[in-house]
């Protein structure tokens, strides 16, 4: 009997770990570690820290889902990896420290045949001085979107009578995940039109991008109306049509209660006022360990400098004239030990894809790269696929998931309602820009389009409920598409 | 009096250098015959998407 062990059991680990279990059947063990007693469809607390979901509509227990489904489940952090065993232990394994099951701080090896890193990113507010400190918030966690909608209406009721400023964006400059705050300032702007409070409200975006619809993923030129236009252009047109300004190419390098402080790609500094402000923190690795049989301290092997598991991408492409769609890992396999693999926000990516840049001062500015739910969740099941073929006889990795050779389709909200939302509905094929395959914009164009409308929100809505459904293995949920 | 067809722009702000959708445009986007038959389409597209994407 072999035994598969998942760190993390969010988008990308929750899907490696109920593919393997159902494929495995009982013949085979699969155990996750994961902190958090319930599972959380992120891409919902949007609308949470709107006001127009609760908590509970977006979280659900994973206990009872993993003893139905035959998994083994501890709700604890994976600590440190020792993956040739150590001095008392033969086989390979990992340290875990319980948070829940009534064995909060205890600690406890589980040894392993095969492990997947699925821990998904560190917030790290710590990054920029100030923003760990509550004068911002964020909407990363259920938690903190229950939060920020509580702040939010504080300043809505104060809008009723005098002018507010809201802030929304990027909190340092090496941060991801643009689209989120991209989705949580529409979403701001549709609920205080709905609220009649939108004009005593002055909305600004603050990003990292050197252009707005960057996204971390270098902007996609999307094919509409006969032209192949880049996303900069409806980016802009869709924040100058909801009159939200926006300072892009800034690196937020200070806040304090009501101000942030930034500097530009040109090297000059700023600051702006805000009575409310969401910006996302950068992203590290979770902070894992890994040790040799002798307790000496690997980390720096397996691991990238970042926190990010190192797997089978190319490390040494050089400068952005050199990077390479080829450079992008396919297996997600660890170089140094075969039977390690890392899926998500966990793997350790070869470069960005958007062209770094620093100010004229040295600063780095510039975003780097998403790995949005689709391509985590095809890497998690893929990565599980190999896994259950190396279990039953295959030497190497018999799947791929290379974010230079899938797509991803986004829906990003810009309001909620059934008659009145809207969502910018895209699909970018493939994420990475593949030069080689796709001279011109290194795209698809075919496959990369979008467009904002009611039909987005309807989407957006039903994949809500498409995924939390799947997630919780309800009849029908190998049938749903990551 | 000139009809009022759309709000005020500021010349040479950088919101002057964008698209500016139509009222035709932007009603489109909440016309709920349109939007039906663009949620069909926008699905077929992201379902060839997936199969495209998976190996
Ligand atoms: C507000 C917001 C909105 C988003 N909206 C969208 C969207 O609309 N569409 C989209 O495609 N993507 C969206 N994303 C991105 C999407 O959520 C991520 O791509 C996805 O969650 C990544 O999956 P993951 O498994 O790598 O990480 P996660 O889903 O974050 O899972 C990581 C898991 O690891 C656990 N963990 C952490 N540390 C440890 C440890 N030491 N040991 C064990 N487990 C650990 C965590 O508790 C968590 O359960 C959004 C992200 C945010 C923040």
């Amino acid at each position: 009997m072999a035994r598969l062990v998942v760190m993390g059991g969010g988008v990308s680990g929750h899907t490696a770990a109920t593919f393997a279990k159902k494929w495995l059947g009982n013949e085979h063990e699969v155990v996750v570690v994961t902190p958090n007693s319930q599972w959380n469809w992120i891409p919902s607390n949007i609308w949470v820290g709107v006001g127009e979901m609760k908590k509970e509509d977006v979280v659900f227990p994973l206990a009872g889902v993993y003893a139905k489904a035959g998994i083994d489940y501890r709700q604890a952090k994976a600590v440190s990896i020792h993956p040739n065993g150590s001095e008392k232990n033969e086989k390979a394994f990992i340290t875990i420290e319980y948070t829940g099951q009534n064995k909060e701080g205890q600690t406890e090896e589980v040894t392993y045949d095969y492990l997947i890193n699925a821990t998904g990113p560190k917030l790290n507010f710590g990054a920029t001085p100030g923003l760990d400190q509550g004068y911002t918030v964020s909407v990363c966690t259920a938690d903190h979107a229950v939060h920020a909608n509580e702040e939010l209406q504080k300043v809505f009721e104060k809008a009723k009578t005098k002018k507010q400023k809201i802030l929304i964006g990027t909190g340092h400059g090496m941060c991801t995940c643009q689209g989120a705050a991209f989705e949580y300032i529409f979403n701001i702007e549709h609920e205080a039109k709905k609220a009649g409070i939108r004009d005593n409200l002055d909305i600004k975006w603050i990003s990292n991008e050197s252009f707005l619809g960057d996204f971390g993923m270098g902007g996609m030129h999307l094919n509409v109306g006969g032209y192949t236009a880049s996303s900069k252009i409806f980016a802009e047109s869709l924040y100058s049509e909801r009159k939200l300004e926006w300072v892009i190419g800034a690196h937020v390098n200070k806040v304090e209660a009501g101000k942030v402080y930034y500097e530009l790609l040109d090297g000059t500094m700023g600051e702006e006022e805000f009575d409310f402000a969401m910006l996302i923190p950068p992203f590290a690795g979770v902070g894992l360990k890994a040790f040799n049989k002798n307790g000496e301290d690997i980390t720096a092997d397996i691991f990238a400098p970042n926190g990010f598991m190192k797997v089978d991408a190319n490390y040494n492409a050089g400068a952005y004239e050199n990077w390479k769609a080829s450079d992008w890992p396919r297996t997600l396999q660890n170089p140094t030990y075969q039977n390690i693999f890392a899926v998500g926000i966990a793997f350790a990516p070869p470069h960005p894809i958007s062209k770094p840049m620093s100010s004229p001062n040295g600063t780095q500015i510039f975003p780097t790269p998403p790995r949005t739910g689709m391509p985590s969740a095809m890497m998690g099941k893929a990565v599980a696929h190999s896994i259950v073929d190396m279990i039953r006889g295959a030497s190497q990795p018999t799947h791929t998931a290379c974010m230079s050779e899938m797509g991803a389709a986004c829906v990003a909200s810009a309001g909620k309602g059934f008659f009145t939302g809207t969502a910018a509905a895209m699909t970018v094929y493939p994420v990475v820009p593949d030069f080689e395959k796709y001279p011109g914009v290194g795209r698809d164009i075919s496959m990369t389009t979008g467009e904002i409308g009611l039909a987005g929100h309807w989407i957006k809505h039903l994949l809500h409920f498409a995924f939390i459904w799947k997630a919780k293995l309800k009849p029908g949920w190998t049938l749903i598409p990551e | 009096m000139a009809a009022k067809h759309m709000e005020h722009i500021q010349p040479y702000s950088p919101q002057a250098g964008t698209m500016i959708p139509t009222k035709f445009r932007k009603f489109l986007r909440t016309c709920v015959i349109w939007q039906f038959i663009r949620f069909i389409a926008i699905n077929i597209k992201m379902t060839l998407l997936i199969l495209k994407s998976h190996h």
